[in-house]
């Protein structure tokens, strides 16, 4: 209570006269808004969306990029944001399987490329040579074995790197941001898939410990058989558990009133259907054009851009039939902008200085030490910044009370305007 | 405000309605009782006020279902979110956010109510549910009881007419269970909210409301005034069993109603002694007790999870022919000892004896062949096809004789169909089979976690039967559970434990009764005298009867 400046809970009939006179909302606005930029910099969690952009923008500036030194760079500074501003939240520990995630992602990508298919690359550093494995001619193309280069290994390892590098970046989005708040800014429309998230966002840490719960009960049977048998004797009271709880937790949602709709015209319903379909049908010929390349850029720019502002305009008119508001909304202010800023700008440069800049793709053939180039160097040094200009997360307050929280004195409500 | 108009309802694939021409209509204000045991359609009735049964369950409904004059066939439960909020058995499955002020404020923010509003809103919420200081904290962290309340919160914040509680106390202790109930007829009183709510467990209820629906099993309701509707209904409390055993009419719904006709029956009762409980076992365990053989044997069991500790050094040892109630608030450590005895479970220190084997150093087979647990939720044991199935892979597991699985299961619960899916089985059917298939080798101990959570009155009866059963056959038996009238009708011997330690252990007629919030019903009406269940005092009476 102390952080919220908001008027004192409703005691007795005297106060309830007063509030319907409208004295307290009144002071409860204006005061917030005379604090509003004294919290600017105060502990407090950063808009989802600043955290999303900051890391799309380091994943688009990972994937202009093969020098490994730049790809570690971009590691380092989302590792760094991320120790640095992430809360306590279950889903802020998860950064470290995406590292982990990364980890394998490097190995698999030279396991198979480098050491079992090197010997398609060819190179002129060939450390040792595996045996060759004979395939039927219908596999033609493919090659098991050969010999191993060292071009072919630093290749694979390089291109897993930056796969490993756009992962843990999207992890380090995952890490930061509350994925529930985050889907506030969903457009009403697609209410349906906010439903689906939802239930995935909570659900699935239920299924792991699902797994755990059946795996102890399945010891107190005895449990002495082994492989598929295990397999179904767990799988399928969890999943018939997880799809109870699904249900369980979109019915909650629905009589709780998530995607209520007011009423709304014919005509604007129509409308609707028609912005998205011709909008949809945009897209697909402009991504048609822009995969196949056989269609003209003539065709493909204008489709594309008619198809995004025609899927948006039925997104906008199909949100304003949902009508919600927010408890606590998420403010957007100064660090928003600078998180957004870094991201943004590091893209930007990696993007430009792609084709430009000399050491920005790593050249195997010859396999030596890449080049460090310094401008792409300064702007994940800029990427890295949110670790400093971000606010820090806010820490949970921990009160010393009757664990079971009952209060004394208790207020009749109702008293609610 | 709730009107049904010949409503039934007819599950795909039933050959049965559920709920078949139901006709009723509940006032505003009322707080009505759903009645029934378990299978009767109760919570297809509740999830019919608000649209969520057939729209989320599948399933035909014929007839009208309106609420404040709106017609659930044409309105999606979500457009009826202003009128009637719902409160489910597990408040933890519905919870869409993380912390309590974000829950409280879910609902609001769906309806659009403006923020200014909706902080205020809050705040009241916050404190007449007593969750003030638990404002910043995270769903997950908190106490069933508080969650609960939470649940009840975020619906009530949006401030409808019409509350509808489906069993909202059923993972309760007794203290947090009151805590809920209290707060809901507070605001029921404070509100004026018409309130339906389904509860198995009537003892808590049953005073608190003004009317009852009573479904009896073959898809037909009836409604009335409390009184009048508990006379023959086929569920009631043993306030009102005793009621009818001692002849009081009207027949009283509180303790406190019987307390004051209670001096007239301790007079009929006066100078005979108290029979057992249980009959002919109890004296046969008597003499056995006094052999003083333990079935089982620990010291020192200590439990820890990090810096938590579960279980803080219990000693315990459990007579062989006897039955122990484990009681004690949510989270005191009643689970993590069950499964540390067992085996199964984590153990830091201490040791376990049971026929001079320690079950924590044994292999799982091996450990259930000295101690069986029944877990919380014993459906996670299931996950074959068929009863038979199930019964043939116990007899397996275990290395008995095939079918001798199949023929307990016959002897503890008979007319379960081998060819039915154990999922299709009801509560206490899952629970019967399963205890089938953990005593298949024949173990000295059985230890039960919160076996009558989701059982009715019959299925608790029946429960109590095959648990005593088993004792007479020399087994000891632990049961951990919140529900006392059960401990009442099938314990001999009551441990309690806070906070991980044994706080109170002795005759279930001491410990019980001593505690004001442990105490059955009947002790409450008769005390000073020593009866604890109905079944007790019928049979005194009888007694009385062959004297005279």
């Amino acid at each position: 209570m102390t952080a919220d400046p908001i008027a004192p809970p409703l005691r007795g009939s005297s106060s309830v006269a007063s509030t319907e006179r409208g004295t307290p909302p009144e002071r409860t606005s204006s005061n917030r808004a005379s604090t509003s930029h004294a919290t600017t910099w105060l502990p407090r969690n950063l808009h989802p969306i600043a955290w999303w952009i900051w890391a799309l923008g380091l994943v688009v500036a990972a994937s202009r990029t093969t020098n490994p030194f730049l790809l570690l760079a971009i590691v380092a500074a989302a590792g760094l944001v991320v120790m640095r501003r992430r809360g306590t939240a279950p889903w802020a520990k998860a950064f470290r399987w995406y590292l982990l995630f990364g980890v394998i992602i490097v190995v698999i990508r030279v396991a198979t490329r480098g050491l079992l298919g090197g010997g398609a690359m060819g190179g002129a550093h060939v450390w040792f040579t595996l045996p060759r494995v004979p395939l039927p001619r219908w596999a033609a193309g493919i090659t098991l074995g050969g010999p191993v280069s060292g071009e072919a290994v630093v290749a694979a390892a390089c291109d897993g790197l930056r796969l490993a590098t756009i992962i843990v970046c999207i992890g380090a989005a995952n890490a930061l941001a509350n994925p529930k708040r985050a889907l506030r800014v969903l457009p009403g429309a697609l209410e349906e898939l906010g439903v689906a998230v939802v239930i995935s966002i909570t659900v699935a840490p239920q299924l792991v410990a699902g797994v755990q719960r059946v795996r102890r009960a399945r010891r107190l049977r005895g449990g002495a058989d082994r492989g598929f048998r295990v397999l179904r004797s767990i799988t399928l009271p969890v999943l018939h558990d997880a799809l109870e709880r699904s249900l369980a937790l979109a019915a909650a949602m629905d009589s709780r009133g998530y995607g209520r709709r007011s009423v709304t015209s014919p005509t604007t319903r129509r409308l609707t259907v028609a912005l998205l379909l011709g909008g949809l049908a945009a897209l697909c010929v402009g991504v048609f054009g822009l995969l196949g390349g056989g269609t003209a850029p003539a065709v493909t720019t204008p489709a594309i851009l008619a198809g995004v502002t025609c899927c948006a305009a039925g997104l906008w008119t199909g949100s304003r039939r949902v009508r919600r508001t927010a408890y606590a909304p998420d403010p957007w202010d100064v660090p928003e902008s600078l998180v957004v800023l870094a991201g943004v700008v590091c893209a930007a440069v990696f993007v430009v200085a792609g084709g430009s800049i000399h050491g920005m793709q790593f050249g195997v053939a010859t396999l030596r030490w890449p080049t460090l180039p310094l401008v792409p160097l300064v702007a994940v040094a800029l990427a890295a910044t949110p670790a400093v200009t971000a606010p820090r997360p806010p820490v949970r307050r921990v009160r010393a009370s009757d664990p079971r929280g009952r209060s004394g004195d208790v207020a009749p409500i109702g008293a609610t305007a | 405000m709730i009107d049904f108009e010949r409503v039934t309802v007819t599950y795909d694939g039933a050959s049965v309605p559920t709920l078949c021409d139901a006709s009723f209509s509940v006032p505003e204000g009322e707080l009505c009782l759903v009645v029934g045991s378990t299978g009767s359609g109760k919570s297809t009735l509740l999830g019919a006020v608000n649209g969520l049964v057939p729209r989320f369950t599948g399933g035909v409904l014929a007839g009208r279902v309106t609420v404040a004059g709106r017609d659930t066939a044409r309105f999606h439960p979500r457009d009826l979110a202003d009128i009637v909020g719902v409160v489910a058995q597990d408040p933890l499955a519905g919870f869409v956010t993380d912390t309590v002020a974000e829950e409280l404020a879910y609902c609001m923010e769906q309806l659009a109510v403006p923020p200014s509003a909706m902080r205020k809103r809050v705040e009241e919420i916050v404190d007449v549910l007593g969750l003030a200081d638990l404002r910043d904290r995270a769903l997950a962290e908190l106490s069933g009881g508080q969650q609960q309340r939470v649940a009840i919160g975020s619906v009530l914040a949006a401030q409808p007419s019409v509350l509808v509680l489906d069993e909202p106390t059923s993972a309760l202790d007794p203290t947090a269970a009151e805590d809920v109930l209290a707060a809901i007829t507070r605001l029921v009183h404070d509100l004026g909210l018409t309130v339906l709510m389904a509860e198995h467990r009537l003892e808590r209820v049953v005073h608190y409301a003004d009317s009852m629906l009573v479904l009896d099993g073959t898809g037909s309701v009836t409604h009335g005034p409390v009184a009048a509707m508990l006379a023959d209904s086929p569920v009631a409390p043993p306030v009102v069993e005793l009621g009818r055993l001692a002849g009081w009419e009207p027949l009283p719904s509180s303790v406190r109603d019987a307390r004051r006709r209670a001096p007239e029956l301790r007079e009929r009762l006066a100078g005979r002694p108290v029979p057992g409980r249980g009959g002919a076992r109890r004296v046969a365990h008597r003499a056995d007790r006094s052999t003083g053989h333990a079935a089982l044997s620990a010291r020192g069991i200590v439990v820890r999870y990090g810096d938590l500790v579960a279980v803080a050094g219990v000693d315990l040892s459990l007579d062989a022919g006897s039955i122990t109630a484990l009681m004690g608030r949510n989270g005191s450590g009643k689970s993590s000892l069950l499964w540390a005895l067992q085996g199964s479970g984590p153990r830091d220190a201490g040791a376990v004896d049971v026929a001079g084997a320690d079950p924590g150093l044994l292999d799982p087979r091996g450990a259930r062949a000295h101690v069986a647990l029944v877990p919380q939720t014993p459906s996670d044991l299931l996950y074959l096809d068929s009863v038979a199935e199930e019964c043939a892979q116990a007899d397996r597991e275990s290395g008995v004789p095939a079918g001798r699985t199949a023929e307990l299961l016959g002897r503890l619960a008979p007319g379960i169909a081998p060819t039915c899916h154990p999922r299709d089985l009801s509560e206490g059917q899952k629970l019967t089979l399963v205890l089938a298939i953990q005593i298949a080798p024949s173990p000295p101990v059985v230890l039960l976690d919160e076996p009558t959570r989701g059982l009715d009155y019959g299925a608790k009866r029946r429960l109590a039967d095959v648990l005593d059963g088993l004792a007479a056959q020399g087994r000891s038996i632990m049961i951990a559970t919140h529900d006392v009238e059960f401990v009442a009708r099938v314990a001999d011997r009551v441990v309690l434990v806070a906070e991980g330690a044994v706080v109170a252990d002795g005759p279930c007629e001491d410990v019980v009764v001593s505690s004001p919030a442990f105490a059955p019903q009947v002790a409450k009406i008769l005390r000073p005298d020593p009866y604890l269940t109905v079944d007790q005092v019928a049979a005194s009476l009888e007694g009385i009867g062959e004297v005279r």
